[in-house]
């Protein structure tokens, strides 16, 4: 464990700031369909959130957290919802994605097609999240070395 | 079009590409890289295209950053050329 791990600021900060990143992460989410943002960007920013957290109260505490089955989980069911609601508009009549055709809402293609935009908005975020943070863990140095970052000279890390 | 903000950010962009591959520790190439990228999303949101600006702050100067040093971490950080 490094000198920055062991930081007791450094972890209250962490533990305080990731629910909020999240927070942002799901507002950006959201958002994506009307301005800025969207499915990957709010996926990456909540994938950024789990792995500032594996980095500083370790990896094995990380994947307590988000274990690879469950990283194996969330992406395939992030692409099954943006598959689902394509297809699910080819089922109604309509072309992939063409949200207008499901008759979800009477009369009011546009709200269906409203509602259906965030739907795959957090289909593609489930997935990118759970990837970003698959990628992070496999890239990582396994927990029995010392510290994340080797040990430079002149460099005080 | 602020042209002389434009100027200053293509400037200091150009001299971080420069910075970023002719340095020889990789840590320091990386977070100049890190740089580069905070750089690049202010010049695309001064070119009014705010989401590939959201995309580069966050995949560019976020999570590519952390992925080198984590894969820096398993390798020597010097470079040999």
């Amino acid at each position: 464990m490094s000198r920055i791990q062991e930081s007791v600021i450094i972890r209250t900060v962490v533990r305080i700031m990731v629910p909020f990143i999240e927070l942002f992460a799901l507002y950006v989410i959201i958002h994506g369909a009307g301005g800025p943002g969207g499915g990957f960007q709010g996926g990456v920013i909540f994938g950024a959130a789990i792995i500032l957290y594996a980095m500083i109260y370790g990896i094995a505490e990380g994947k307590k957290k988000m274990s690879d089955a469950l990283d194996k989980i969330l992406a395939s069911t992030g692409l099954t919802i943006y598959a689902g609601t394509g297809l699910l508009c080819i089922l109604f009549g309509g072309m992939f994605l063409q949200y207008g055709s499901v008759p979800l809402i009477p009369d009011n293609p546009a709200l269906v097609s409203k509602y259906l935009i965030d739907l795959v908005e957090l289909g593609i975020g489930t997935t990118v999240a759970a990837v970003m943070i698959s990628l992070f863990f496999d890239v990582s140095p396994p927990e029995s070395e010392e510290g994340e970052l080797p040990d430079y000279e002149g460099v005080d890390v | 079009m602020i042209w002389i903000l434009d100027i200053t950010m293509l400037f200091f962009l150009v001299v971080c590409a420069i910075a970023a591959i002719s340095i020889k520790d990789l840590l320091s190439a990386i977070i100049i890289l890190s740089a580069y990228s905070l750089i690049m999303a202010v010049v695309w949101v001064e070119m009014h295209s705010v989401d590939v600006g959201f995309t580069e702050a966050a995949v560019g100067a976020g999570i590519t950053t952390v992925l080198f040093i984590a894969t820096l971490a398993r390798t020597e950080g010097r470079s040999e050329d």
